[in-house]
């Protein structure tokens, strides 16, 4: 008897462990995936009977994806608009995980240092109205640099990306003439210039392409050891990208957040702030229909917001700035968990 | 037996004939809200803004047929004068290792022709081959402005260099199925060997070299990868081929999973079904030009 009882006690015990993880599948941006797998990683190792699954499909894929709910969230470098909200099939919650930065990156004859670029030199060379390096608006940000009477090139994006979104958010922020024709998303009408696919793609125009200039993500320029230039802030100080110039942005930004989330920090206020910077989004429905996969989602995101952000410095993304933590934490009390 | 195995590869056919059709008929069907929204015009215009939602497939229909076309144009004659020399000049062992060599050479991916064209192709075209077209032949608007090493010129040299392998591996074995007879009977009547090759040997393998350029010319139009890596993707017109440009599988690519409206979406599906229908034009009228030449008499 007592036999049977310590096999059948093994076999409950066996069974438990074999039973398969609670599956959370997940899609949308690109940039925030290095942090994301960690992430999820970390988080399986800590809650064994959970498993979440991310494709980086690109911002604009997961918001597709979770509007029409065939993955459990989603995820985007941008927020969404508020036709992409109503279009989908429940209400959508916006999650700030990390931060990024976007830097202009450039190629000059005989220029090694880091060049400084004011608001109105940068949106007018995006839109194609300074031509020349040696142009009067950049020299005078930077007198002791010998800048080349060379015609510059103008490198883009061309696959669509929340890069280009933060960026072009950033130029009509500073010029009412880029946000009139051109105008802020993922993939825009550019005035000028080439088109380089994906970060890679960009840096690779520019370093082969003399007297050019482009952005890419901060992440790919630190790992990439690529120098950039610094940006004038609203507070008209030159700052150069940095995990710190960027949750100066959001902390500064945080002062007004909206209760949603969906807030732009670009040319934030602040002395300290970079103005090219962004939050990325978890989009999380507000009802969780499947109780088992709510709670997990719940659970996750309060690990995000205390353990979770402690990798990020690590890996090149700003964490939250501390303002923030609290307001998100409010906002997980709205998820509404069915059974 | 007979019956059960015409009955099959009839099947197969029809299956050929079913796809086709119901590719059309998804792209036709996904791509109705664009359809709706800008007609016919669609095709016409040049402006392409998604912030706006204001579109027009112009500028990628422009290049796709202009680097389809000078990729033709530079691969026809390098691929048949390959094919020549390797069916009928060239050392049985040396005809041998090339033509392996050329069948590796459709084998390598797009990607990999997108890096070389890159980091091996544009700089020379930049340093070399782009200021000496300008310097030289400037005065045609064709070949005017800055020399950025990527844009129309090259993408149709890297799609030339794609393209070649087919053209050559094909033709080299229509032109070595030649039979024997014919050809000798073109060297009793006293042809010298260009005079074998242009009045024997090409001639009876025509069909054979134009069902080559077919598969090369599809390739050319629906190449992806390769061409936006070094194209230059801009959705502008210009008139120089030194210009940057854009091709219809290129915009695909490159905003397709971005696309984040359904009309936007929509938009690129209906730019995919015009690259469908183009390539049927295109194939139909290189066809009809081909069809011309067999009617013509041989000299």
């Amino acid at each position: 008897m007592k036999k049977v009882f310590v096999a059948l006690l093994i076999l409950i015990a066996g069974a438990h462990v074999w039973a398969a993880p609670l599956l959370i599948n997940g899609a949308g941006a690109t940039f925030p995936y290095p942090i994301y797998s960690k992430w999820f990683d970390e988080y399986s190792k800590a809650n064994p009977d959970i498993q979440m699954n991310y494709q980086s499909i690109g911002s604009g894929g997961g918001i597709k994806q979770i509007s029409s709910h065939t993955v459990d969230f989603g995820a985007s470098d941008g927020p969404m608009t508020d036709a992409q909200l109503q279009k989908a099939e429940g209400q959508l919650l916006h999650f700030p995980t990390v931060l990024g930065g976007v830097v202009p990156i450039y190629n000059v004859d005989g220029v090694v240092t880091s060049l400084k670029f004011s608001q109105e030199a940068m949106a007018k060379i995006f839109l194609g109205q300074v031509t020349l390096w040696s142009d009067p608006l950049i020299k005078k940000d930077n007198p002791s640099v010998h800048l080349p009477a060379t015609s510059i090139t103008v490198v883009h994006r061309a696959d669509g990306s929340g890069t280009t979104y933060c960026w072009t958010d950033f130029l009509s922020k500073i010029s009412a003439e880029w946000k009139n024709r051109v105008g802020k998303a993922n993939s825009v009408n550019w005035p000028v210039g080439l088109g380089g696919k994906g970060n890679e793609g960009v840096a690779g125009l520019i370093k082969q392409t003399p007297n050019s200039i482009g952005y890419v993500e901060l992440i790919y320029a630190t790992q990439n050891k690529l120098d950039y230039g610094a940006l004038e802030n609203k507070a008209g100080k030159f700052i150069l990208c940095s995990n710190a110039s960027v949750s100066a942005a959001a902390a500064n930004a945080a002062k007004n957040m909206p209760r949603d989330f969906r807030v732009s920090i670009t040319n934030a206020e602040g002395n300290e702030s970079y103005p090219a910077s962004t939050f990325t989004w978890l989009l999380i429905y507000r009802r969780q229909s499947d109780g088992a996969k709510g709670k997990a989602l719940v659970d996750f995101l309060d690990w995000m917001l205390t353990k979770g952000q402690t990798y990020a410095d690590d890996l090149g993304y700003a964490p939250l700035p501390a303002n923030v933590i609290p307001m998100e934490k409010d906002a997980i009390k709205l998820i509404e968990i069915k059974g | 037996m007979d019956r059960l195995f015409r009955a099959l590869t009839f099947i197969f056919a029809l299956a050929v004939l079913a796809l086709a059709a119901l590719i059309a008929f998804e792209l036709y069907r996904n791509s109705v809200l664009s359809q709706k929204a800008f007609g016919w015009s669609f095709l016409t215009r040049q402006i392409w803004d998604p912030v706006e939602e204001d579109f027009g497939a112009l500028t990628f229909i422009y290049g796709t047929l202009i680097t389809s076309a000078l990729a033709l144009l530079l691969a026809v004659p390098v691929g048949i004068g390959v094919a020549i020399f390797l069916a009928e000049l060239a050392p049985k062992p040396m005809s041998e290792v090339c033509a392996f060599l050329i069948e590796l050479l459709a084998a390598i991916p797009s990607v990999i022709y997108g890096l070389i064209g890159i980091f091996v192709i544009v700089p020379i075209m930049r340093v070399q081959v782009q200021p000496f077209l300008i310097k030289h032949l400037g005065f045609l608007p064709l070949f005017k402005g800055p020399a950025y090493g990527i844009g129309l010129l090259t993408a149709a040299l890297v799609l030339a260099i794609m393209i070649v392998p087919f053209i050559t591996t094909i033709t080299r074995e229509v032109l070595m199925s030649v039979p024997r007879e014919q050809k000798e009977a073109a060297m009793a009547l006293g042809a010298t060997r260009w005079e074998v090759v242009r009045m024997a040997m090409l001639p009876y393998a025509r069909s054979g070299i134009a069902g080559s350029v077919f598969l090369a010319l599809g390739r050319a139009l629906g190449e992806t990868m390769a061409v936006t890596m070094v194209i230059g993707n801009s959705t502008h017109i210009q008139a120089s081929l030194l210009a940057p440009g854009y091709t219809m599988a290129a915009v695909l690519a490159n905003e397709f999973a971005e696309a984040d409206s359904e009309l936007y979406t929509h938009t690129l599906i209906e730019v995919g079904l015009a690259l469908f229908v183009i390539t049927i034009i295109v194939n139909g009228i290189a066809r009809l030009i081909l069809g011309r030449m067999k009617v013509a008499p041989v000299s």
